[in-house]
């Protein structure tokens, strides 16, 4: 659709502008301000340039080693759940039942740990994992595993592992759900017809359908899991040890356990940095698709294309048939 | 390729317990010869979309049989029929090109690579798609991609017959015209049963050799156009094809006059017979019957207003509370707003309860 | 068509691994704490609602609910009303820096709010918001409002043009035209959007707990407080867990028809 030109429009931004201003781009100023100082308490600072910096990205000092391990752990973490969550999301919306009640419910009860405060989340599988009060550890243990999230390193990984993919493979099936219902059935027709396997319809017509939905849900998980802090923290507490010490744990560390100002607003801005940077590529990547599904969907007349949202065309709109 | 025969064939998605009323097609026996050319034509809502998903084995029966070639194929799947099938919007496999679409039915069926290679390259010539062949698919316009579902559909040589579901309801209407000429072109040269859905009368006349006219669930009348043109078997078929539709009085038939308002139209053939109780109508093109200065022993009807189609032209009559199309000849006027009507006795069908009554010589 | 052989048994199985969990919160939270500590129990054998009732009737722990709903409210509220005019613009114009703002919008739904925790508990401590709900709910904005242009977007672009013509050509003013025809017809779409405002304001913690102190205080974060000298007080810290489920599970409840309608937009 060509939009017009129209420089008004600002006028309708300017409230949305404003608020993320104010809530963006003040406390943005703030920390690079500290990032540049260094203080001794008492609301004293003093120039310190990019000091910072450089001890942030060298890993032989106290404040760069826990940064890059932390972001590391952070890089692992995130893949690993990308591995899970992705696949598991996809066989998920696929086995979703096609009509009747069931389907209304089952939505219902994947869409449920989607709402639950992320501390909850965490409190959940802080105790259902317990070895002494939890269905897991118990189980686990009376099977013979020597299971416990406290003190093994393994354990604690594989506990906030299981937490995330139980936390948030839902998102994924449902974007995914999402993306098979806007397929017509012309096209499983067509498939039928074209004597595809099951196999085939998947790569041929699913797959592709999916993409979108699937760079969102990619996007989506890899930037959460990035940042993810309250989960992990109310289970391992980032331990034991530094073990699940994630980067968001450490900031807050730094931040608010420390109060080291000029350390914790230096590893905001680079923390950040390294997210615009992923969503920038996310964002380029998705409008070049965007672009093509447009130029894809000129060629179509609009009945061709699934309304967007509840929207159906005005009738106008719709080819029309009748006695010719 | 196969003769394709219904035998008390019928569905309804209510299921089978469904009143029979109600059943989006109602019991229909008929034989698709093999190599011909048909039209499904009606209105949407008709059932001639369920006819075909039925006959391609989207749908399976609620009642009656299917048979190829003399064969039961009704419990069998959509895969094993060896149906094509064109559906409205064009369905293309995004992340293949061209020519992988294309291929793809045979890749399915195990066919060797050599084989297709042959194929697709000979069906790409015949859709003038072998420029494209590499291309990216969803990059293509509207009609293009309605070829390559085209393409899929014919690039199998075994196929029974060619199933199109309204192929051309997406493209241009200058498109519309080489898009169905090609499709004729294809059907002589390569000597398939095509099935062709449509609700536009001027693509099924100008497909098909032999048109099916549907109207709420039941097959009303199956014939060549000029049949359907000169003898419409139903009311139904006698309005919605033709343009203007044919007029449909009620009347009073006795022997070979028929009476209306007390005037009197002759009739070529005898009608003594005629079911007691039921609704008595004639019906006549407007292309017979005259719009001529009123006169003794015809029709006055009210003129409302004259159309001009270019070739010919219409008069727009009333007749008491009936509507009524006639040709009104070059040189046509009628300054008192009345015109009379003569009928061509050898073109006034007589209609009962909406079903053509053949007269008595 | 679109499913897949064992379909039901994945399904079934993957729908009991997620209710598992909030199962045996459920069952916890109706134990003593004697029997949750010493022996293992599938079900409460000796069922109390003695952690209900503490919660209902202590108003440190109620005003927790209070507080936390409070603020999801008023975010979800600001969001939206901020958030739809927006979405018209980036829908229908093109004007200078459109694109770039719409990135730099979304790079903030993308923000990790342990950096902004610290500088948000400085500038609302310098506005006097600190322990407020206003202080929470402004503080959100900074994901819900990008989130919020991002699918009203969506439903403003699947409304034709021609509508907006048809209503100047009318004589309609654009506030008007704004509140009398789009508003309804993108209404669907509002509360999809509003439903992702409240899920997303719902379960954040991070935020809200740095923002309050006493005053506004959410329940997660009086949560924390079950770790007392005595120990863990387990049942309570479940039953207080099963009350935040709650919220979330009407709202899923009441929308559950158009949550597959939401995500179909592809835009969360």
């Amino acid at each position: 659709m060509d939009k017009t030109v129209n420089q008004k429009a600002w006028f309708l931004v300017l409230p949305v502008f404003l608020v993320v201003a104010f809530s963006a781009v003040l406390p943005l100023m703030t920390v690079v301000n500290y990032s540049m100082q260094d203080t001794f308490g008492n609301n004293q600072f003093f120039w310190n340039g990019v000091g910072w910096f450089k001890e942030l990205l060298d890993p032989s000092t106290d404040l760069g080693g826990r940064f890059l391990a932390s972001l590391g752990r952070n890089l692992f973490f995130s893949m690993v759940i990308l591995a899970i969550e992705v696949p598991l999301g996809i066989v998920v919306a696929l086995s979703m039942p096609r009509q009747g009640w069931t389907v209304a419910a089952c939505l219902v009860i994947l869409a449920l740990p989607l709402l639950i405060p992320w501390n909850v989340v965490g409190t959940i599988w802080q105790i259902f994992g317990r070895p002494d009060i939890g269905l897991l550890g118990y189980v686990l243990n009376a099977i013979g595993l020597d299971y416990n999230y406290v003190s093994n390193d393994i354990d604690a990984w594989v506990t906030v592992i299981v937490m995330d993919v139980w936390h948030w493979t839902s998102l994924v099936a449902l974007l995914c759900y999402a993306g098979l219902k806007s397929i017509p059935d012309a096209y499983y027709q067509a498939a039928q017809i074209d004597g595809a396997s099951r196999w085939a319809v998947f790569k041929a017509i699913q797959l592709p359908k999916m993409n979108r939905v699937l760079l969102i849900a990619v996007l989506l998980r890899f930037m959460d899991s990035f940042m993810i802090y309250t989960e992990p923290f109310v289970v391992t507490g980032g331990g034991p040890g530094n073990s699940t010490t994630f980067v968001s744990i450490e900031l807050v560390k730094i931040a608010l356990g420390q109060f080291d100002l000029g350390k914790a607003a230096a590893l905001s801005l680079v923390y950040n940095l390294i997210i615009l940077i992923v969503c920038w590529i996310f964002y380029t990547v998705m409008t070049n698709a965007g672009v093509e599904r447009r130029t894809q969907a000129e060629t179509e007349p609009a009945a061709a294309r699934k309304p967007v949202g509840a929207l159906q065309p005005v009738p106008a709109l719709q080819p029309k048939e009748g006695v010719a | 390729m196969a003769r394709i025969d219904l035998v008390d064939l019928a569905h309804s998605y209510g299921g089978n317990d469904a009143a029979l009323e109600s059943f989006a097609l109602k019991p229909v026996t008929m034989t698709w010869r093999q190599g011909g050319a048909y039209a499904l034509l009606g209105p949407s809502g008709c059932g001639k979309t369920t006819l075909l998903n039925v006959i391609s084995g989207i749908i399976t029966p609620s009642r009656g049989k299917i048979l190829f070639d003399g064969q039961d194929i009704t419990p069998l799947s959509t895969q094993k029929r060896n149906i094509a099938q064109v559906f409205q919007f064009p369905v293309i496999y995004d992340t293949m090109t061209v020519g992988q679409n294309l291929a793809f039915p045979l890749k399915n069926r195990g066919v060797p690579k050599a084989e297709i290679d042959k194929r697709v390259a000979e069906i790409g010539r015949l859709l003038d798609l072998d420029p494209y062949l590499n291309r990216k698919a969803t990059r293509l316009t509207a009609d293009a991609k309605q070829k390559i579902s085209l393409g899929r559909g014919l690039v199998r040589s075994d196929v029974a017959a060619v199933l199109f579901d309204e192929p051309l309801t997406v493209i241009d209407p200058e498109l519309k015209w080489q898009l169905r000429s090609k499709l004729k072109a294809l059907h002589r040269e390569l000597d398939l049963t095509m099935i062709y859905v449509t609700h536009d009368q001027t693509e099924a006349l100008t497909f098909a050799d032999t048109v099916v006219v549907m109207h709420d669930g039941r097959v009303v009348q199956s014939g060549t156009p000029a049949e359907l043109f000169d003898k419409p078997a139903h009311t139904f078929v006698g309005y919605f094809i033709g343009s203007p539709g044919m007029n449909i009085l009620p009347a009073e038939v006795r022997g070979r006059e028929a009476r209306i308002d007390g005037h009197v139209i002759a009739l070529n053939r005898s009608y003594d017979r005629l079911p007691a109780g039921a609704k008595i109508e004639i019906g006549v093109r407007p292309e017979f019957v005259e719009a001529v200065a009123p006169g003794p022993g015809l029709l006055t009807a009210r003129l409302e207003r004259i159309d001009d189609l270019g070739r010919i032209r219409f008069a727009r009559t009333r007749l008491g509370d009936a509507r009524l199309a006639a040709r009104a000849p070059a040189g046509f006027s009628s300054p008192d707003g009345t015109a009379g009507l003569k009928f061509d006795p050898s073109h006034v069908h007589v209609y009962a309860d909406s079903l053509l009554v053949e007269g008595a010589a | 068509m679109h499913s897949i052989p064992g379909r039901r048994v994945i399904m079934a199985l993957f729908l009991i691994f997620l209710l598992l969990p909030i199962y045996w919160l459920v069952n916890m939270s109706f134990k003593t704490n004697s029997e949750i500590v010493s022996t293992m129990t599938l079900w409460p054998h000796a069922p109390t609602l003695q952690h209900y009732r503490r919660i209902f009737t202590d108003e440190s722990w109620y005003s927790g609910y209070i507080n936390s709903l409070e603020y999801v409210v008023l975010n979800t509220i600001i969001s939206i009303s901020v958030a739809l005019p927006a979405a018209y613009a980036f829908s229908r114009y093109r004007f200078l820096g459109d694109k770039h703002l719409f990135f730099w919008l979304l790079s903030n739904r993308m923000a990790p709010a342990a950096v902004y925790a610290l500088p948000f508990f400085n500038l609302y401590s310098a506005i006097g918001l600190f322990d407020t709900p206003w202080a929470v709910a402004l503080a959100h904005c900074i994901f819900n409002v990008p989130l919020a242009v991002w699918i009203l977007e969506g439903f403003v672009s699947g409304v034709p043009r021609e509508i907006d013509e048809t209503a100047f050509l009318d004589g309609y003013s654009f506030p008007r035209f704004f509140i009398k025809i789009l508003v309804p017809l993108i209404a669907s779409g509002i509360g999809v959007a509003a439903f992702f405002c409240f899920m997303f304001s719902w379960v954040e913690l991070l935020l809200a707990r740095t923002l309050t102190s006493v005053q506004a205080k959410p329940i997660a974060a009086i949560m924390t407080r079950t770790v007392s000298a005595a120990g863990m007080d387990w049942g309570l810290l479940a039953a207080a867990g099963v009350l935040t489920i709650i919220p979330g599970a009407l709202v899923i409840w009441f929308v559950r028809n158009y949550i597959a309608r939401g995500f179909a937009l592809g835009r969360v």
